[in-house]
């Protein structure tokens, strides 16, 4: 049991590391009253500029940052058309993804059948080799503890700062932030373009580390999971992590119990990171008083100083 | 789901766009047109039947035009593009997916004079022909590499759907591997889809942890190879060379070519002698092609890889050779025969031996 145990947990941790990203990202970007259904473009638009950056480079630093910025570029884009020009925002976010997909394609072009060397593990001496222990926690890459980190940062920010009050004012009430002198569009840019960088990390983390080469369209999907995970995560950043773990870890044991020689269909079991998402979901949202209270007021909704 | 409605939007205009602008040549070359399921840059199907648009090129030069329309869903849209392509002057139509079948039938009936080809369907008509490749000829090969290197005894082995194409395949596989080494197993694991490098990485990584050191794929991105090249265990390529992504690790691949047929069949159009049939080619037409082997297998495993490849080249082996019994233990092939056409195409047992269930 114990030679695949461990191999299985890292394996989780892979696949739940882009999901954390993308969909803490959007939780603050929600939390601010925005809806961005983007995530899935600005997931892959990140992972090639990461991976263009890295293989022409030669570093990791480097491919990271630019994986970031090319989620920021996009989320600008978003940004400027709901809330500089007031474009519907589901409109404007479907557009971003299927504005990704193909614009990834075209940058990607020169990449196709290219390599990357893949992350560093950041190492301790010694602790990294304490059996179980060392290798599920401490021999990652810089962006598994990077994604622990942002949860912790933001469920900070959100909860115990200033700015974060002022993220959940816009966020619930952007008339009675805006009278009472706050600059809702600029607030609510911040947190567009920070859903950005976490986005494009989360596609970095694909094509650098995940499996480090590019395909078209190899994010799969994934920042649709993300989106659903913030409403799963009733708009708070550690419950989002939970989700992006739990989506992870079954996706990882039904391909296990697979390889164990379980006769369940094998439809079922890729149905089933899905389905229990669903449960979940509907469990921790029958208490339709407390849903009410963690969904932004103003999530989704234009606002104009004029109004 | 939401994301296949937009993926499919967001094809729709893509299709449009390119079917909008190859409509406006109009010069006296003849063309040839052809449509793709993915994109030609998936470094395996599509990218392989593309390679073989090129290969026309080549070989006729100021003769011929060719076009191409990529990532075109299966279905409705299929049927535009398809109409496009044929409106627009094109004489002979490759469509390369198994979905195109009906959206091709269709429009041969509506356009009697262009010709069409359709790959791994099995409707034809006056203007439609058929054509597709024998991979478990490859498997074969692969097979028989695999029993003799894997450690183990274990090969593991990334599937998308429990088609009858991929059961042959792993059939083909267990089969030769089981020829020459009696102790070997097979794992399988379904992803349910031909394309998510992820998913994919982590199928061969549960494979790798229960023990597979040779890592298989019918599935079409490089994720599986890539991954075998990182856990330091053996794997085999998919439709093009993937040496690339696992140079240590590949190794061979079983490679699609349709570069000849695509030629041929435009010659023959070319000539006036093109006639609807049904090709289904293996090492022999050249359709299937193994890449070159890694150096690290023994001489003696390559000179057997190598003889079985020519004697399923000169018809002396068969990859389904009886007798051949199912997991029942009912014989499905007869001692002194083999299986027939029909019984590959439709193929839906695991030989005896394989310790797992198709999924129903």
């Amino acid at each position: 049991m114990g030679d695949w145990l461990v191999p299985a947990l890292l394996m989780i941790i892979t696949a739940s590391t882009p999901l954390v990203f993308a969909a803490v990202g959007e939780v603050v970007v929600e939390k601010s009253g925005v809806l961005n259904l983007g995530v899935e473009g600005m997931m892959i638009v990140g992972a090639i500029s990461a991976f263009a950056v890295g293989v022409t480079t030669g570093s990791a630093t480097l491919a990271i940052l630019s994986g970031a910025i090319g989620g920021v570029a996009m989320a600008l884009i978003f940004g400027f058309l709901t809330l500089n020009l007031l474009a519907n925002q589901v409109a404007a976010g479907l557009a971003l993804t299927i504005f990704g997909l193909g614009f990834s394609a075209l940058l990607g072009h020169g990449f196709v059948g290219k390599t990357f060397p893949g992350l560093p593990k950041l190492e301790i001496p010694w602790i990294s080799e304490i059996p179980f222990i060392g290798p599920l926690l401490f021999s990652h890459d810089v962006l598994v503890y990077g994604s622990v980190i942002v949860v912790v940062s933001i469920t900070y920010v959100i909860n115990k700062t200033r700015f974060g009050l002022l993220i959940r004012a816009v966020g619930d009430n952007h008339d009675a932030a805006h009278l009472i002198g706050y600059s809702v569009n600029k607030i609510r840019m911040a947190c567009i373009l920070f859903g950005g960088a976490m986005a494009g990390l989360g596609g970095a983390y694909l094509s650098l580390a995940y499996t480090p080469f590019w395909a078209e369209g190899m994010t799969s999907g994934r920042g649709w999971i993300a989106l659903a995970l913030v409403v799963f995560a009733s708009w708070k950043a550690w419950r989002a992590f939970l989700g992006a773990y739990l989506f992870g870890g079954i996706t990882i044991i039904q391909l296990h119990t697979q390889g164990f020689g379980v006769d369940i269909a094998p439809e079922f079991l890729s149905m089933l990171p899905y389905l229990t998402t669903i449960v979940v979901l509907v469990l921790i949202s029958r208490d339709s008083s407390q849903a009410k209270l963690s969904a932004p007021a103003c999530l989704g909704k234009s606002f104009h100083a004029s109004d | 789901m939401i994301s296949k409605k937009i993926i499919l939007v967001a094809l729709m205009s893509a299709v449009l766009a390119v079917s909008a602008t190859s409509g406006q040549a109009a010069d006296k070359k003849t063309k040839v047109g052809f449509v793709y399921v993915g994109p030609i840059g998936d470094f395996g199907w599509s990218h392989q039947h593309n390679v073989g648009r090129l290969a026309i090129n080549n070989a006729f030069g100021d003769k011929i035009k060719t076009t191409y329309v990529e990532s075109v869903p299966e279905g409705a849209d299929a049927v535009r593009v398809i109409t496009k392509l044929a409106r627009s002057g094109h004489k002979l139509i490759f469509t390369t997916s198994f979905g195109y079948m009906n959206p091709t039938l269709k429009v041969a009936k509506r356009f009697p004079k262009v010709k069409f080809e359709h790959a791994t369907g099995f409707k034809r008509s006056k203007n439609l022909a058929t054509y597709s490749a024998r991979f478990y000829e490859g498997r074969h090969v692969v097979g028989l590499i695999a029993g003799k290197m894997t450690k183990s005894n274990v090969i593991g082995y990334v599937a998308s759907f429990p088609i009858p194409e991929v059961i042959r395949g792993i059939n083909a596989t267990f089969l030769a591997a089981r020829s020459v080494n009696p102790k070997v197993r097979i794992k399988i694991i379904w992803v349910s889809t031909w394309f998510d490098p992820g998913k994919e990485a982590d199928a061969a990584k549960a494979l790798i942890a229960q023990g597979a050191d040779i890592i298989m794929q019918h599935t079409d991105s490089p994720a599986p190879l890539q991954q075998a090249q990182k856990s330091k265990v053996w794997a085999v390529g998919q439709a093009s060379n993937m040496v690339a992504f696992g140079p240590k690790a590949q190794l061979t691949s079983i490679m699609d070519d349709w570069n000849a047929y695509y030629i041929q069949r435009t010659k023959a159009l070319l000539e006036g002698t093109w006639k609807s049939q049904n090709v289904w080619g293996g090492f022999k037409s050249g359709m299937v092609k193994m890449a070159p082997y890694n150096k690290a297998i023994p001489a003696n495993v390559v000179a057997m890889a190598e003889k079985a490849k020519e004697g399923i080249f000169n018809g002396t082996v068969h990859p389904f050779a009886g007798p051949i019994k199912d997991q029942k233990g009912k014989i499905r092939v007869p001692a002194g025969q083999n299986a027939d056409d029909g019984m590959l195409a439709t193929m839906n047992f695991y030989v005896e031996g394989i310790d797992a269930k198709i999924p129903k």
